[in-house]
């Protein structure tokens, strides 16, 4: 047995570093499965859209559903409301952005309810802003969900939504 | 090297496995039983995969069929247009999944409603519990189909319990063979001196042969578009084949990646062999 | 063997810590410096395996438990959602059911070898016990674990082994529906052996690691069965001698592992289990996991309830009563002559029991197994005690290093 005592030491180092190489490989294979496991499931992914019929949300109103385990607020919002929120100069704001670009229809707000803050869930018609106040930590939010005043960094999130028809969106 | 001592307690040790291993199947009380003919599949062997067009074929009976009486409650509508699966596309499954109706609810007023099937949503069932089913059925319930194909099994007996297990003969597709034979083997009258209750067909294959579905599909039932035959034979494999893809959606996948897996530990057992040589080599042992 | 490390770390900082916490110093003595004979086979693999399958299991149970549903209604389609919808979870819950098997199949391997060659005898009485405890737990285990999917072989598994302790004469059915925590196997009983299974694995990992502790103590039994008296001569340091060794062993025994989950993944399996318990109706032929039929063929070869459960928990008390009861003062079976041929004997009379435990109790499979059953008691409370005493052993090396000079372990299997 004892005859490759004389090995050439390149080869044998060859064989050192391809085997340490594929265990390497074997242990990094493994771990895909363990660490891919905690994604969310095909069935999760499957239930990515609400449909919600607005024809019944008055004027002054905020409705909210549950999409994706998050509540979304659908807003109805006053002329004032609309008015207030486009009137403001976007040097005055954290997150600069128009109203326009953050609504599909004017009337119609749709934003994530989440604070953009540590996710607790704001209050609405409260604030200075007369938008959103998060009571958590003191966010305030205006009548175009954007952050005006407190720690939260961003404003509050427009999901991805279309309108169906005049009455019916579908969020997701 | 190994000596014939290694050798035998290597032989002993994987017949002991073996034998240990017996599955047991449930015997059924008719002793002359017929075993289901063990029919070639693609989805079989090393490289085994599913037949797209004949899952295709297969759901057509299933949902024109088997789909009257039996549920199917872990299928989405979804996991038709899957890779591995039948493979329709998304427009086809979404206009698929439009044509059923699913219950929803509450809405606003607090009433359950019901609204087109969505991709996400599972198969509808054909009872709304249980009992409805055996209510509609003579007392009979129809089992759920989801996991059919893996739950119905027969006893191939020793020693073919041990060869199924190994590399290259391997067998696993009892119950796809089990589910096509018992769809051919119902018989309009029992044998001479047998007398069946109500509600009892005489079957070949069914354990105790006295099966409580009437004969569910005959030649020509189904219409097939792509020029397959419709004859009872092929509408037996082609459910038996779907059947197991709703039981086992992942098949594909799992002997792919598990091939590769062999190849695999193969190279790197080889490989730390080769090293475990290599630094046991001036150690006498 | 034990005693102070002689480690000293190269670094500073390693100082610095060894100094304070000296767990590289065990590491280095236990895994590293530990002398191991130099004659060991491939056989002495399946204690790194079976650690291998302890951590697969509990690595793959963890993952798994986040997906699951111990409850009876929900149970059974948490383990369809793992199967369909989890990433990757068909291949995790087929490494979890198939790992038990190979867990099993290892720990056979792994026991056959110790009694082959003798590794329960002085000083190695501890280490055999604990390894024994081991076993039942792993039993417990496997056996909980198996219900969990609430199919009809969970179920009437659990009823049927369950109300083995009622057999206990006057509180038997008081255990047994404290067991259950209700009338019948039912949600309760579901909730408790989830959590229970989840707990055992930590317990079988302590005891592993007071196992390998005691081994470290004794030291390796080793196929001449006489114990290292040269380090020098004897032995190999564990790294990388042993350490790759291992490897070797683990990575071959991962091809079979593979082979199962990949392409043979029910086999083992029974397929009544794939339908939902279900309390109103039984199976027409119950039987337990592979791994159990021997015990549950010595179980029914009683003509008693009592008198079944008491043998069946017997035959493991037998493995525990061992090391007095095999009288020989030779450890190792390759100079027992007489010893090697019974130990092949014992092996088929357990495969037959596995067997009949497999197959309907009726006509002559009721009596082959009372025979079996007779013998498996005769082979330790009989022949062994009795052997020590009238068998002539060939004789013993000297050393380690002797025995492998004269070739004895050509016989073992060397590679």
């Amino acid at each position: 047995m004892a005859t490759t005592s004389t090995a050439d030491p390149t080869r044998r180092d060859m064989l050192y570093i391809a085997t340490g190489a594929a265990s390497a490989v074997a242990i990094g294979a493994v771990a895909w499965p363990f660490i891919s496991q905690m994604n969310p499931d095909a069935s999760t992914l499957a239930l990515s859209s609400t449909e919600l019929d607005i024809s019944a949300i008055p004027e002054g109103q905020i409705v909210t559903i549950k999409w994706r385990g998050k509540p979304v607020f659908v807003r109805h919002r006053t002329k004032k409301e609309i008015k207030e929120a486009e009137d403001v100069p976007l040097a005055q704001l954290p997150d600069p952005q128009t109203d326009q670009a953050r609504v599909k229809k004017p009337e119609w707000l749709v934003v994530v309810g989440v604070c953009t803050h540590l996710g607790c869930i704001p209050l609405g018609h409260q604030g200075p802003f007369d938008g959103w106040f998060c009571p958590c930590h003191g966010s305030a939010y205006d009548t175009s969900g954007r952050i005006r005043q407190g720690p939260a960094p961003r404003n509050l999130e427009v999901p991805d939504y279309a309108f169906l028809t005049d009455t019916k969106i579908k969020i997701g | 090297m190994l000596s014939k001592t290694s050798l035998g307690m290597i032989a002993a040790g994987l017949m002991g496995a073996a034998l240990l291993g017996a599955p047991a199947f449930a015997e059924g009380s008719g002793h002359d039983q017929m075993k289901p003919t063990r029919l070639s599949w693609s989805f079989a062997g090393f490289f085994g995969h599913y037949d797209q067009a004949q899952l295709q074929r297969g759901f057509k009976v299933f949902r024109e069929v088997c789909a009257n009486c039996h549920a199917a409650e872990k299928l989405a509508f979804r996991n038709l247009a899957e890779p591995g699966g039948p493979e329709f596309s998304e427009a086809q499954v979404k206009a698929l999944a439009a044509q059923y109706k699913v219950k929803d609810g509450p809405n606003d007023a607090g009433d359950m409603f019901e609204r087109p099937a969505r991709p996400s949503d599972t198969w509808p069932s054909p009872f709304a519990n249980d009992n409805a089913a055996r209510a509609a059925n003579g007392g009979g319930l129809p089992p759920d189909m989801s996991v059919l194909a893996k739950a119905r099994s027969y006893k191939r007996g020793f020693p073919w319990f041990v060869l199924d297990a190994l590399p290259g003969i391997q067998y696993q597709e009892h119950g796809a063979d089990y589910i096509a034979a018992l769809l051919q083997a119902y018989k309009d009258e029992p044998p001479h001196g047998v007398k069946l209750d109500a509600g009892q067909y005489w079957n070949d294959i069914m354990p105790g042969n006295r099966i409580a579905m009437p004969k569910p599909i005959s030649d020509g039932q189904v219409d097939y578009t792509d020029g397959t035959p419709a004859t009872l034979e092929n509408y037996s494999k082609d459910v038996s084949a779907f059947l197991m893809w709703l039981a086992e959606p992942k098949l594909d996948q799992r002997k792919k990646t598990g091939f590769r897996v062999l190849v695999f530990m193969a190279i790197l057992t080889g490989l730390l062999y080769a090293t475990k040589k290599r630094v046991w080599a001036n150690t006498p042992h | 063997m034990s005693g102070p490390s002689t480690y000293v770390p190269k670094s500073a900082i390693g100082r610095w810590f060894e100094s304070r916490l000296p767990v590289m110093g065990l590491v280095h003595s236990s895994f590293v410096a530990y002398p191991t004979p130099k004659n060991l086979n491939y056989w002495w693999t399946f204690g790194a395996i079976l650690s291998f399958m302890l951590v697969a299991q509990i690595v793959t149970g963890v993952v798994l438990a986040m997906h699951y549903t111990p409850h009876t209604t929900m149970a059974f389609n948490s383990v369809e959602h793992i199967m369909r919808d989890v990433n990757w979870g068909w291949m995790l819950r087929y490494l979890h059911a198939n790992g038990a098997s190979m867990f099993f199949l290892a720990v056979y391997i792994h026991i056959a070898r110790g009694l082959y060659y003798g590794s329960y005898k002085a000083p190695r009485e501890i280490l055999w016990i604990l390894g024994v405890i081991i076993f039942l737990l792993m039993m417990a285990t496997a056996f909980m674990g198996y219900v969990l999917p609430w199919g009809q072989m969970s179920f009437w598994g659990a009823t049927v082994i369950t109300n083995l302790f009622s057999a206990i004469p006057l509180v038997g059915d008081a255990i047994t529906t404290w067991l259950w925590g209700g009338y019948s196997v039912d949600n309760p009983t579901l909730n408790r052996f989830f959590s229970l299974h989840y707990l055992l694995p930590f317990m079988i990992a302590a005891v592993v690691g007071l196992h390998v502790w005691a081994l470290h103590v004794v030291g390796q039994n080793n196929p001449a069965g006489v114990d290292i008296k040269d380090v020098e001569k004897d032995s190999v340091p564990f790294t990388p001698h042993a350490t790759l060794k291992d490897a070797t062993g683990i990575a071959a025994f991962v091809i079979l592992y593979a082979w199962f989950v990949f392409f043979i993944p029910n086999f083992l399996g029974d397929s009544d289990n794939y339908i939902m318990a279900n309390p109103l109706q039984t199976p027409p032929h119950i039987v337990p996991e592979w791994y159990f039929l021997p015990f549950y063929a010595i179980l029914r070869a009683i003509p008693s309830k009592l008198g079944g459960v008491i043998f069946m928990f017997g035959a493991i008390v037998m493995l525990v009563l061992l090391p007095w009861l095999d009288t020989s003062k030779v450890r190792s079976a390759v100079y027992r002559p007489v010893y090697k041929i019974l130990f092949w004997v014992f092996i088929a009379c357990v495969i037959g029991l596995g067997y009949l435990g497999s197959q309907p109790p009726e006509g002559g499979a009721v009596l082959a197994a009372r025979i079996l059953t007779a013998y498996y008691f005769a082979h330790f409370l009989v022949i062994l005690p009795l052997l020590g005493l009238f068998e002539t052993p060939r004789p013993v090396p000297a050393s380690i290093a002797e025995s492998v000079l004269k070739g004895d372990t050509t016989e073992l299997g060397k590679a």
